[in-house]
């Protein structure tokens, strides 16, 4: 049934690349183009796919869908101990997943979205990367900052919007994370900008003493994403100044509701690696051990080389695209069932840890028991943290002085909210789950003793920055 | 009045001007040494002898609000005695404020479509040679891509100056400037950010650039909260605005008027200064009314100034002669995001009356912004409607362009209404 579908949605490649032969190129020399150093040939021949012959970029595999080593490969070097963390967290990743969907479709989170199935393309690259290689995502990856040690409860904290959300202080939607301490840079939700920012950060990387040839920068994106000009730009960037840059494209089959067929022409992401003289590598994005394989070759390539590679993970987007998009109204609920039971990344890889000694059912039983309860344990502590102070509505908009406009709007929103905070029924409700607004709901920012000099007066300023935090009436 | 000296200058100015527009077409720099004859309605000052610009040492060195940034740590500030100037034109000294920036922070980097040869309008002339090719880059021609690369440089603490070719082709660029750049402070809670990021790029009319070598983009950018957007109209003020932009923690759009570029030429101090963002600039005091503008026209307004003053005689009857000794203050905002609501605001307190000038088109542009919050915060003083000379709200038409600025007589003419109402 895998191989049924698995050529049925790449059907439409295979059959555009049936006229290539190579053609003639003749010994002797027939002169020269100013332009290039290619050879000249007397036929007439059109190109097509990069490899000739009407073949796709092979997909390298380590494990069959039973956990097996298939003929010819190898397994990569691998401790018991790093294989156990591996498979952890990639339990943890659809144990995450099924709270923060659930909790989404009971109104405690706006928004939230899945890593279904695509749990060994991401926790693969992450275990393949160093830990302190620039990560820029797109924004399926919280299994990057997982495997780094982030912690539930951060990623639990962003989604709330908490005080303890240090990702974006509640300002941003869920799932856009981010933190300097891990190396990895914020989310945000226009697709592929990350990319030729990426470039930026490798050439930073190499233009830096202590990081040259030691680190690179790590870029996130999914197929749908690598049509934005931003990816064009990106590898384009990467490849022509030479930016230790790893891409790594999500090849899930779509982009909400778009097949890959509806995406692109050719023969998917990895073709265009070597469009832009990029080494290049396509992946099953299902099989861990592969994407490890190939994300420790493709980052020492990077790291040593000083330059750009591509790396396409095929995988399948079980999930639906986020919690505001119900995928089976355009695909087949049976299409999904079937690649959850036939090609399922942790099944594999559990059949693999058992053949070689390293996992036990019993140890499955408590590792799931442990995690459900560690999540759930963070849930409920996140849902009762109170949200930032009101004032961060208005900060980090500039670094450095504050501009008047700003400091005046927020002096507006101050008064109004001294004006109807207690009456407005809406306004009263929401002041109440930001941090210090309990009893007296009139938090307020209070301006360089504009608004209300004897307030100031009786309060200490804190952090002597230009606004304070003050009760305008007396509780 | 118009000295031997001054016509000399004028002339002068001409030939530069006329040779830098053959820059555009290719063509070869013209060395006529034909004698032309006075122009009939007399001589007005224009760029080349501008009273605004500073052409002796002593000027140079009084610049208003000037900082300077000497790093001889501890040396008593020197002030007159040890410092020197040099003539220069713009370009030479948004190349000169980039040398110096590459010399005193070893992570800055140039970068942008052909700027390693010294870039089409030479504002990196010689900088590839002197800090390498590592630090001094082509990119390829993309300016999503040009934006992206520096975002990404900047958010790991170096310092990127992009260059976009014209300002016209800053927009395949908006999505990463306006979504990303001016965001990503906000956006990570403070924990990233791009502050290192300038984004030079050439601006406004210069004679005959047809659509899409004239625009003035800066009102787009008015409304995108986290990037600065300044426009120098000097030699000295693009040297240290430029220096304070790329030094500034915030990502800044420095927009360069491309008609200066070899026309404004002033003693710059060859030190290390800066000037203040966020700052406005009176250049003329006044009391009867305000005269706001930045870049190009300021030198526009200037020549409407001397024909309120002292009228051609073609143009006398239109200003009557109650009005020619009216003292008018001529302002120059520089920076355009934050803009300086408190110097503006002082002026138009005392003189009750504001024109504002731009070359960008009317509807929307950033005339639109300062006039709404103008007459929020001065109803009762305003003795006249703000006026605002701008483009109009057609693209830039190459054949019309002298009827689509707003030169000297347009200008001249709302300050007559506005001064009448």
């Amino acid at each position: 049934m895998f191989r049924v579908l698995s050529r049925r949605r790449l059907a439409p490649l295979a059959r555009r690349n049936i006229t290539t032969t190579t053609p003639h190129i003749p010994q002797e020399s027939l002169g020269d183009i100013p332009t290039t150093q290619s050879p000249i040939t007397s036929t007439l021949h059109f190109f097509n796919s990069v490899t000739g012959e009407g073949k796709q970029i092979p997909s390298y595999r380590v494990l069959d869908g039973a956990g097996n080593v298939i003929p010819g490969a190898e397994i990569p070097e691998i401790s018991r101990d790093t294989a156990r963390k591996i498979y952890e967290t990639m339990v943890l990743l659809p144990t995450m997943d099924n709270l923060l969907y659930n909790i989404q479709r009971q109104g405690k989170i706006s928004f939230y979205m899945t890593a279904y199935g695509e749990e060994a393309t991401i926790v693969g690259t992450a275990a393949g990367l160093a830990m302190d290689d620039e990560v820029l995502g797109q924004y399926r990856e919280m299994g990057v900052l997982l495997w780094r040690g982030w912690g539930i409860d951060s990623a639990m904290s962003q989604c709330f919007g908490n005080e303890e959300d240090f990702s974006s202080k509640g300002r941003q939607m869920p799932v856009h994370w981010g933190s300097p301490a891990h190396h990895f840079h914020t989310i945000s939700s226009p697709l592929a900008t990350q990319i030729p920012q990426a470039a930026g950060v490798a050439y930073a990387l190499r233009r830096d003493p202590f990081r040259r040839g030691k680190s690179c920068a790590a870029v996130y994106f999914g197929e749908g994403a690598a049509s934005e000009g931003d990816f064009h730009a990106g590898m384009l960037f990467a490849s022509t100044i030479p930016s230790p840059t790893l891409f790594i494209a999500r090849n899930n089959g779509f982009a909400i509701s778009t097949p890959a067929s509806e995406q692109y022409f050719g023969d998917g992401i990895a073709a265009r690696g070597p469009a832009y003289g990029v080494d290049t590598i396509r992946v099953d994005g299902n099989d861990v051990l592969a994407v490890l394989a190939a994300t420790r070759e493709a980052r020492k390539r990077c790291v040593e080389g000083g330059r750009a590679v591509l790396l396409e993970a095929m995988t399948y987007r079980v999930s639906h695209h986020s919690t505001s998009d119900d995928s089976f109204a355009y695909r087949p609920r049976q299409e999904v069932e079937d690649r959850k039971r036939i090609d399922n990344p942790i099944a594999r890889f559990r059949l693999f840890l058992h053949s070689q000694g390293w996992w036990t059912d019993g140890e499955e039983e408590e590792l799931k028991a442990r995690l459900k309860k560690d999540v759930m344990t963070a849930f409920k502590r996140a849902e009762g943290v109170k949200r930032h102070e009101l004032k961060e509505l208005f900060t980090d908009v500039y670094g450095g002085e504050e501009p008047w406009h700003l400091k005046e709007q927020r002096e507006e929103l101050a008064g109004l909210i001294k004006k109807y905070g207690a009456d407005w029924e809406p306004w009263r409700s929401e002041l109440k789950k930001f941090k210090d607004n309990d009893e007296q709901l009139q938090f307020v920012l209070v301006s360089s003793g504009i608004l209300n000099q004897e307030v100031n007066k009786r309060l200490p300023n804190r952090g002597g920055t230009e606004h304070i935090l003050a009760p305008l009436r007396p509780a | 009045m118009i000295s031997p000296h001054s016509l000399a200058a004028t002339h002068a100015a001409k030939r530069r001007i006329s040779a830098h527009t053959r820059v555009l077409c290719g063509a070869r720099r013209a060395e006529s040494t034909k004698a032309e004859p006075p122009p009939a309605g007399g001589h007005l000052p224009g760029i080349a002898t501008s009273k605004l610009l500073r052409t002796t040492r002593d000027a140079a060195l009084r610049t208003p609000g000037i900082s300077w940034k000497d790093d001889d740590g501890g040396a008593p500030t020197r002030e007159f005695g040890g410092r020197e100037t040099r003539k220069m034109n713009v370009y030479q000294a948004v190349r000169d404020a980039m040398s110096i920036a590459l010399m005193k922070d070893e992570t800055a980097v140039v970068f942008g479509e052909d700027v390693a040869f010294g870039g089409v309008f030479r504002c990196t002339m010689g900088l590839a040679e002197e800090f390498g090719r590592e630090r001094v880059f082509n990119t390829p021609l993309s300016e999503q891509g040009i934006a992206g690369f520096g975002i990404g440089l900047a958010a790991m603490g170096h310092t990127a100056i992009a260059e976009i070719q014209f300002a016209d082709y800053i927009f395949p660029a908006f999505d990463q400037l306006v979504n990303e750049a001016a965001k990503y402070r906000y956006r990570s809670g403070g924990q990233f950010n791009v502050g290192g990021l300038t984004v030079r790029t050439p601006t406004m009319s210069v004679g005959h650039g047809g659509l899409y070598h004239s625009q003035s983009p800066e009102g787009f950018f008015m409304g995108a909260a986290g990037l600065k957007v300044v426009i120098p109209r000097s030699p000295i003020q693009a040297k240290g605005l430029l220096l304070s932009s790329i030094r500034d923690p915030n990502p800044v759009i420095f927009m360069e008027p491309k008609i200066l570029y070899r026309s404004a030429i002033e003693q710059v101090p060859i030190d290390d200064f800066e000037l203040p963002l966020g700052r406005a600039e009176t250049m003329v005091p006044g009391s009867d009314l305000t005269l706001l503008t930045w870049g190009t026209p300021v030198y526009h307004c200037e020549t409407a100034l001397s024909m309120l003053a002292n009228p051609p005689a073609q143009l006398a009857p239109h200003v009557p002669s109650a009005l020619r000794t009216a003292k008018i203050e001529l302002i120059d905002l520089r920076t355009i995001l934050p803009w300086d609501v408190e110097t503006v605001m002082e002026s138009v307190h005392r003189t009750g009356r504001l024109v504002i000038v731009h070359e960008a088109s009317r509807t929307a542009g950033v005339g639109a912004e300062i006039a709404a919050e103008v007459q929020k915060k001065a109803f009762l003083k305003l003795n006249a409607p703000v006026r605002r000379v701008t483009g109009w709200d057609t693209p830039v038409g190459l054949q019309y362009e002298k009827f689509y600025m707003p030169d000297a007589v347009r200008i001249l003419d709302s300050i007559v209404e506005t001064l009448t109402y």
